[in-house]
């Protein structure tokens, strides 16, 4: 049986830095499992945040070997062990302990933006069609890696300005809802930013549930904020044909 | 697409060997006032075409990426870090708020399409002794064909596109319309997922199809006739 050499973040905020462990890899280990060899075996104080180990909870997000990504979908023997394997916490999230780190600013963004609303006397009937598009949103599993690898959040740090693409998601999966009547393109360019975004589909990249976060939320998003905000030709059509104004 | 911006430039500036007929080099489609009866001795009719389809490509949603990571690092790439320093503003701010434009450059792209659409059909009719045309195949008819084809799924996989013919809508079964809607959004939505594949092959045969007919009208090469 081989041996992994991990090299685990430990501290906090303050204080803190890499230490290396050797672990014995089992067939079919994923990185999660070598923390808890860790935990159980060399290190028993070591914080780690975790759940299901079935890839969906969302709760153990790291970065290993520098990309972000969920320790219990990334297999020990998907990486070189030539070299010393890193973990380390999420570097857009401040650290409380070692690995967990506070995610709170995900659920004050989550706050800002108005939850489903039907029409009064909404007719509850959906078809397939019109759901599809939503669906996809509905697999999040806000791992919120997608949060932490976003270069807006991750370095130029405009938490306060910008939602981020978890949120994105959520915008919509709610605005494409055949059911919901409010319109949320004033807060996407307000309140959550989203021409901070430029499209470099990390957010993508990193999805562990595969969501096309930027063709199929941002993108579609984005340019729903042109239809009310950029677009002349659309803003007249919009007076004409007597629609309301973005709420 | 540093190569191509080069030569594309050195193309606009050339103002010759666009035209080997039956063919017309797309950076020169459609021909404006080749005889210079207007315009100055010193301005390529290509730099008033060019700005068109050079703007709806710097908009595009997919050159919007490469262009940040390749050229501005902005990031460099996925968790790399970047400068700390800089004042990011994204496309929040001018002067990249005005990638919002893209849908114009859109509406622009289709009318240039149908140009070149007529001079990929106009590359079949060559010129006879007797001066009328005659149907005949080329490899430059061939190649402007395959750059016209690649252009059009280019256009048509555009995420604006996608938006504007059934995207922006919330509901698609409450009218048939928007039913109708739901099929074309469908299949713009297929294109989308292949938008990089388009924007780079329509890229480079673009590129190519103007460099034949440079080729071809310098009289550096001879057009091979298939038919």
């Amino acid at each position: 049986m081989a041996d992994a050499i991990l090299e685990v973040f430990r501290g906090n905020q303050e204080v803190g830095g890499a230490k290396q462990y050797t672990v014995p890899i089992t067939p079919g280990m994923v990185v999660l499992d070598a923390l808890h060899y860790i935990q159980a075996h060399l290190e028993p104080d070591l914080a780690v945040r975790w759940n299901c180990k079935a890839g969906k909870c969302g709760s153990c997000s790291a970065e290993v070997n520098g990309k972000p990504r969920l320790t219990c979908k990334t297999r020990m023997d998907a990486l070189p062990t030539d070299k010393p394997i890193t973990v380390y916490p999420m570097k857009s999230f401040p650290v409380i302990k070692d690995l967990v780190t506070d995610v709170s600013w995900n659920y004050r963004v989550n706050r800002k933006i108005p939850p489903f609303t039907p029409k009064p006397g909404t007719d509850w009937k959906m078809y397939q069609e019109d759901m599809d598009r939503v669906q996809e949103f509905r697999k999040c599993i806000e791992c919120f890696l997608c949060q932490n690898v976003c270069h807006v959040v991750r370095d130029h740090h405009k938490k306060e300005e910008f939602g981020g693409p978890r949120f994105f998601v959520r915008v919509a999966s709610l605005e494409m809802h055949p059911l919901d009547n409010v319109s949320r393109a004033k807060l996407l360019k307000d309140e959550l930013g989203i021409g901070y975004c430029n499209i470099t589909k990390c957010c993508t990249e990193v999805c562990p549930e595969e969501i096309k976060i930027t063709d199929n939320a941002i993108i579609p998003l984005k340019e729903r904020v042109v239809d009310e905000f950029y677009d002349p030709i659309m803003k007249l059509v919009r007076k004409i044909r007597g629609a309301p104004k973005a709420g | 697409m540093g190569g191509f911006s080069i030569y594309a430039t050195f193309r606009a500036f050339e103002g010759k060997f666009y035209e080997a007929a039956p063919y017309l080099s797309p950076f020169y489609s459609p021909l404006i006032d080749p005889h210079h009866h207007w315009l100055p001795l010193w301005f390529s009719p290509a730099m008033l075409i060019l700005a068109f389809p050079l703007g709806f490509r710097a908009t595009c949603y997919y050159y919007r990426k490469a262009l940040y990571r390749a050229f501005l690092l902005d990031p460099p790439a996925c968790a790399v870090g970047e400068s700390p320093h800089r004042n990011y503003r994204g496309e929040a701010k001018f002067p990249f708020i005005l990638q919002n434009a893209h849908r114009y450059f859109l509406y622009a792209a289709v009318v240039f399409l149908c140009f070149l659409w007529y001079d990929a059909f106009r590359a079949f009719w060559f010129p006879g002794p007797d001066k009328t045309l005659h149907f005949g195949i080329g490899l430059g008819s061939l190649v402007l064909l395959v750059n016209i084809v690649l252009l059009s799924l280019y256009l048509f996989s555009c995420h604006s596109l996608r938006h504007l013919i059934g995207g922006k809508m919330d509901c698609f079964s409450c009218t048939t319309f928007n039913l109708k809607r739901h099929g074309a959004w469908k299949k713009a939505s297929f294109l989308n997922e292949r938008h990089m594949l388009f924007a780079w092959a329509s890229l480079i045969s673009v590129g190519f199809a103007d460099f034949y007919v440079r080729m071809v009208s310098s009289g550096i090469i001879k057009d091979l006739r298939i038919l």
